[in-house]
């Protein structure tokens, strides 16, 4: 029982990841940001590159994924969203989704259909107890979460581009007109959120051990649904609608006596609180 | 050859179909649906227990196939009463995941190993060759086309174009906001069954793995390339997004790519898209704008 909530919480920490991107797009621009899980497949895809061809070590892997990942959402922003925001937001939806398809395709066309290994090594505290067990991995995994949790927290509450970043979250035109670059505060939006969707790429790939075209997918709706409990918009509601999914899913998945798949429970349960709770578990 | 090329009409009008139901919903009352495809699969697996389970005759089951998709499809469209735009796309996207968790969960609909041994389609004990389901195929797209020119006239369809500009001024100026919905919702779910229905008859088995999330993109950038709101779009767009990439063997491998990307630079730069109203090639506005010169 013990390990199945860690386990839980570990596979919580990989939807939060997920899920804090896609909030940050929506509070800002109100956008559904479905080409999210297309970068956290390149995540994965950028991690696995670095580690097979140049380094035998997980940390440069680590970071070029980010970095990666962070570029291409700005370029997402540019190219893609910065042309329509002032049109109707289901336009700037369908060419997310466009992306995103397209995104699949492109890692299929290069790297193959088939999934690749990531036998990465590295050194990594574990924690034994007598109720659960943390493999390196999973504490990888727990310890990035919240240091780049806490970082984030910082950096929105405490420096001058955080303030600014509030501020466009509550209305962007009148931030605008009082000299913030709204511009720079979007682009950053998305380098963070973007760079913390690569991370948890790469974790994750390291975590099940396998890297394949369509790995986004699933995942990526999980963090929508995860979003959609939490509240759009909400960071604090999205980390623990995580952690609740999480839970939830494994403790359904791993009674004996319940067989219907747990991804098709996800979105049942997203489509009966839309119906009932429209703004998400833990708005008002 | 001939063979292939009837085959290639075939689905070509099937999916036509398809597209001319999505247009209802997303291209009049402009609630995006990216879960056509499970409402496709609808009528596919309605067809296919109809046939198999029950033995009603073939056409008879397809209108019952496309009634029950248009009942159900119905059901898919409540939550647009309570969400907004961009929510009603997360349920939609839900929806493929849970149509192909069910059917592949539950024996009744086959499981993961589907449903096979449709047979050979039959109206009055005369068995259809692929060139007469071609022209059955075909008869009842122009069937649907009529079906839509009438529609497109009628206060239903202006109301839904109400409903997709601005909700709320709709339900100020009056009308039922619930209702509206509903309807195209059971409309473009009855022809998208349909098709649905037609695509499993002519295949003869149906897969859970057919239905994915892939087939709801396709199907939105087929309705998007020719022009969303128009008849003449939704139809160019399917045929042309269908048979592009069977002329053209070398994007057989890029057709997903083709079509996300598509989707994506049509929506950004061409919204109105090939056919649209004010698109690339729309004829009566190029002949309009001629005459006032």
């Amino acid at each position: 029982m013990g390990q199945i909530i860690a386990n839980a919480v570990i596979l919580g920490c990989t939807y939060a990841l997920m899920a804090i991107g896609l909030n940050m797009v929506y509070g800002l621009l109100k956008i559904l940001h479905v080409a999210h899980a297309g970068i956290y497949t390149l995540g994965a895809y950028v991690g696995l590159l670095i580690f097979r061809t140049l380094t035998k070590s997980l940390w440069p892997g680590l970071v070029c994924a980010m970095v990666a990942a962070g570029f291409a959402g700005v370029a997402i922003f540019h190219i893609l969203y910065k042309p329509v925001l002032r049109r109707p937001r289901y336009i700037a939806l369908i060419a997310s989704a466009g992306i995103f398809a397209a995104s699949q395709e492109l890692f299929r066309l290069i790297a193959g259909p088939y999934p690749y290994a990531f036998p990465a090594q590295f050194v990594f505290p574990a924690i034994r107890t007598k109720f659960f067990y943390l493999t390196s991995t999973q504490m990888l995994i727990l310890s990035f979460t919240v240091v780049s949790f806490i970082l984030l927290y910082f950096l929105i509450s405490r420096t001058k581009i955080g303030v600014a970043w509030q501020a466009c979250m509550q209305d962007m035109d009148i931030a605008g007109t009082s000299g913030i670059n709204v511009n720079r505060v979007i682009t950053l939006n998305f380098f963070l959120g973007s760079a913390l969707a690569g991370a948890a790429g790469i974790l994750v790939a390291l975590y099940r051990n396998s890297v394949f075209p369509t790995m986004g997918a699933l995942v990526s709706y999980k963090a929508f649904v995860v979003v959609v409990l939490g509240g759009l918009g909400s960071m604090p509601g999205a980390v623990v609608a995580a952690m609740l999914l999480a839970l939830v899913e494994s403790l359904l998945s791993a009674a004996p006596w319940f067989e219907f798949p747990r991804d098709a429970l996800a979105f049942l349960t997203m489509t009966i609180i839309l119906l009932f709770r429209p703004k998400g578990l833990f708005r008002r | 050859m001939l063979g292939y090329i009837l085959t290639i009409a075939n689905f070509a009008c099937i999916y036509a179909l398809a597209i001319l139901g999505l247009n209802i919903l997303t291209g009049y009352a402009k609630q995006v649906s990216l879960g056509h495809a499970a409402i496709f699969a609808l009528g596919a697996y309605s067809q296919a227990l109809l046939v198999t389970k029950a033995g009603i005759p073939f056409f008879a089951s397809l209108i019952l196939a496309s009634l029950i998709s248009s009942i159900i499809g119905m059901l898919f469209g409540l939550p647009s009463l309570r969400v907004s735009h961009d929510h009603l796309v997360l349920t939609t996207i839900g929806l493929n995941f849970i149509v192909v968790a069910i059917v592949e969960y539950f024996d009744f609909f086959g499981g993961a190993l589907g449903i096979v041994g449709l047979g050979t389609p039959q109206i009055f004990g005369h068995l259809l060759a692929t060139r007469e389901y071609l022209i059955l195929v075909v008869g009842l797209l122009i069937l649907a086309l009529i079906f839509c020119w009438f529609f497109s006239r009628t206060w239903a369809k202006l109301l839904m174009e109400a409903i997709g500009e601005d909700e709320l001024a709709a339900a100020v100026l009056g009308i039922n906001v619930a209702r509206i919905k509903l309807l195209a919702f059971a409309v473009s779910s009855a022809l998208t069954g349909l098709a649905g229905a037609l695509w499993a008859q002519y295949i003869g088995s149906v897969f859970p793995k057919n239905f994915g999330l892939e087939l709801s993109i396709t199907m939105l950038s087929m309705l998007v390339f020719g022009g969303m709101g128009t008849i003449r779009g939704a139809l160019f767009g399917a045929l042309f997004l269908y048979c592009l990439p069977e002329a053209l063997r070398f994007i057989q491998n890029y057709r997903m790519l083709l079509n996300g990307v598509l989707l994506a630079a049509m929506v950004i730069w061409q919204p109105s898209g090939i056919l649209g109203k004010g698109g690339l090639l729309d004829w009566q506005n190029i002949v309009r704008k001629r005459k006032a010169q």
